[in-house]
């Protein structure tokens, strides 16, 4: 009885060492590297300096640069997920609520700008609303302006990138939830006196939300690490704090200081993530990738 | 006051799915507080002449009155009904009393009133303490109960039910039965009813509809339909019948021969005869005998309006207080259910099929 118990009590872990095991080696180990640079030194002469030295802590938790930008980043990645959890919603009941038969093709169609770079996507809203883009040639040509009005590089266009980009998957988290309701629920709402409208609000929203709320965590997590958009579509000053680590690490290859800063960047993440789990649970979001 | 009033009133209504008809001019009449059942095999239109009265689905041809209100074009949220699905259809992020209270929150009642209302309707489902619980709380006999309670607590016109018991086990569903029809009684609440399980149909309905192919095949008291079918679709939905053809004929008297096709005679009264519009001489009809109506015995007692025909029983089939036989005769095998009195016949056994004259229901006769 003991025996098969603990047996019993082995058994989840046998079935998950291969994931344990892959997530260790690509996940774990490498972390515990970023952990240890994250108190080496860069000396003057550019060589690293072992040892446990806590400037760079020091550094990025007083100075105020740090701090503002890592502001700016969590608002840009509000902003983002809030035009996102508004726009993708409409799209998301749609095709949830469809009756026709290219369900699977329109969910697709979803998921079809995955299938090109995002780089090559951010990119391509230079083509738009660059200087020499499609809307001021196409101002131009109709007379209405003499020259080119300057639309790219400032944070709403950082913010209408990252939108772009992050939809889909705010779409599918949406539309995952709204696709297990039962049509029922809002049938019985009427029958009791809802109208349409009321009958939204008092059934079909309060049981998308758990979607809502998955897709709107991947979308300001996924937004908040983002270092792409801003470089391509964002000026001087919209920096986003995954910039500072890319900087650090790529132009001043300063790895201590970068380790510092993403490490950063990611305790602030999981904190937000463990938050939302322990009051919304996160498994939401596993459902959307079925 | 006096003379009853129809709850719902359907004058041929017919509902088109593209080209398709799922139900062609249908009339109908529930009156004020009867139960009417409507049963037929699955697809033949039961759910969407449901959704219609509901205002769930729009009528393509043909009128639905409410109370003796034309209501065609009256959305669902104005019609003041109850439905109650197959699925039970409880909102899961509501606690039972929310759910309760639902449409009466939209029927602007005081919240005072309101709790004292959740309350007299549990209790009427005899789920006095579950109040603050969620749906998944319960188990699915519970479920049910709640919401049944959650559409009579509106009191509305019409209870619509869409087969609101087959999701539940044998014994609840038994148990929810005579439930349902203790409520409805009590509240005297005109109730539509929608089933495949024949027993069901039976043993709840002042008024039973038969539906096939978008159709109404036959309507009328259980008891009535049940003797009486009217096509042979009925005689064999409800119950086992033995369908054989066979020829009418003989003077006009109080027992009348039938000439089956396979040889033997059976007989029949004037007035069963006299369903089938009868030409002089002889006439080509249907003899309908219920398994149940058939009574087996060892011996042949003749009896008066009763034919006796000897035959040999090939499978016993064993169904606790019954017992279903397949009897050889003449080459046709015969169904036949029996109660069984200390034993079952054997297999094998030589036995007489006792059929009374009322027994053998006439049909018009098949042109093919
Ligand atoms: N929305 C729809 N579009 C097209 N055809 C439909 C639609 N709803 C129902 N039908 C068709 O109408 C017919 C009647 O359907 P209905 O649901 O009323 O059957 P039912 O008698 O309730 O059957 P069951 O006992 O299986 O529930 C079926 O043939 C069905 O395929
Ligand atoms: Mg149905």
């Amino acid at each position: 009885m003991a025996a098969e118990s603990a047996r019993g009590r082995r058994q989840p872990w046998i079935l998950l060492s291969p994931s344990l095991a892959t997530i260790s080696f690509l996940l774990i180990i490498p972390m515990m590297f970023i952990v240890v640079y994250s108190f080496w030194l860069r000396t003057a002469t550019g060589a690293d300096q072992v040892g446990f030295y806590l400037d760079n802590w020091q550094e990025v938790l007083t100075d105020r640069y740090y701090r503002d930008i890592l502001f700016q980043t969590f608002q840009i990645a509000f902003y983002t997920t809030v035009i996102c959890a508004l726009v993708g919603y409409i799209p998301a009941y749609f095709v949830a609520n469809t009756r026709m038969r290219s369900k699977t093709l329109l969910l697709l169609m979803l998921m079809l700008p995955f299938w090109i770079s995002y780089i090559i996507r951010t990119m391509s809203w230079i083509n738009i609303l660059g200087s020499s883009g499609a809307i001021n040639t196409f101002l131009i040509w109709t007379g209405a302006i003499d020259s080119p009005i300057s639309m790219l590089y400032n944070q709403t266009t950082v913010i209408l990138g990252l939108v772009h980009y992050l939809l889909p998957f705010m779409i599918l988290n949406i539309y995952v939830s709204l696709d297990g309701i039962e049509k029922n629920l809002t049938e019985a709402a009427q029958s009791l006196g809802c109208n349409g409208w009321q009958a939204f609000r008092e059934v079909t929203l309060p049981l998308s939300f758990p979607g809502l709320a998955a897709g709107s965590l991947l979308c300001f997590v996924l937004a908040s690490g983002t270092y792409i958009t801003p470089l391509v579509l964002g000026g001087p000053r919209d920096a986003m704090f995954a910039n500072l680590v890319f900087e650090a690490i790529v132009t001043q290859l300063n790895w201590p200081l970068g380790s510092a800063l993403s490490l950063v960047l990611l305790a602030l993440l999981g904190v937000l993530v463990a938050v939302y789990s322990r009051y919304l649970g996160v498994d939401q979001i596993a459902k959307s990738f079925r | 006051m006096a003379e009853t009033r129809n709850a719902v009133e359907l004058r041929n209504v017919v509902k088109r799915f593209g080209e398709f008809t799922a139900v062609q001019r249908m009339n109908l009449t529930v009156p004020d507080n009867s139960f009417v059942t409507f049963l037929g095999p699955s697809g033949c239109g039961k759910t969407t002449t449901l959704r219609m009265i509901a205002g769930l689905t729009d009528i393509t041809d043909g009128d639905l009155l409410i109370r003796d209100k034309r209501v065609n074009a009256l959305p669902i949220h104005k019609r003041n009904l109850g439905l109650v699905f197959q699925s039970y259809a409880l909102f899961p992020h509501k606690t039972i009393f929310d759910n309760i209270a639902f449409g009466l929150k939209y029927r602007k009642i005081p919240r005072s009133m309101i709790g004292e209302k959740v309350k007299r309707a549990l209790d009427l489902v005899q789920l006095p303490n579950v109040g603050d619980r969620y749906p998944n709380q319960l188990s699915g006999g519970q479920q049910q109960r709640i919401a049944l309670a959650r559409a009579i607590v509106i009191e509305p016109d019409v209870l619509l039910l869409d087969e609101p018991l087959s999701a539940l086990d044998a014994n609840l569903r038994e148990e929810m039965r005579v439930e349902l029809k203790r409520i409805q009684r009590e509240l005297g609440i005109a109730t539509v009813f929608v089933t495949h399980d024949q027993s069901e149909a039976l043993a709840m309905s002042d008024k039973l509809v038969v539906m096939n192919n978008g159709m109404i095949e036959q309507e009328g008291a259980p008891e009535d339909v049940y003797n009486n079918p009217v096509s042979a679709f009925v005689a064999d939905f409800l119950g086992h019948s033995n369908i054989i053809a066979g020829e009418l004929d003989g003077p006009d008297q109080e027992y009348m021969p039938v000439h089956l096709s396979s040889g033997e005679t059976l007989l029949t009264t004037r007035q069963q005869a006299g369903r089938v519009a009868r030409v002089e001489g002889s006439k080509s009809v249907r003899a309908v005998i219920r398994a149940e109506k058939i009574d087996l015995s060892t011996e042949n007692i003749p009896q008066d309006g009763m034919v006796a025909l000897p035959g040999r029983i090939k499978t016993v089939d064993y169904l606790g207080q019954t017992a279903r036989y397949f009897v050889t005769v003449n080459g046709r095998d015969w169904q036949v259910i029996n109660p069984i009195n200390a034993h079952p016949h054997a297999e094998g056994a030589d036995v007489f099929m006792n059929i009374a004259a009322r027994n053998c229901v006439i049909l018009p006769g098949h042109a093919d």
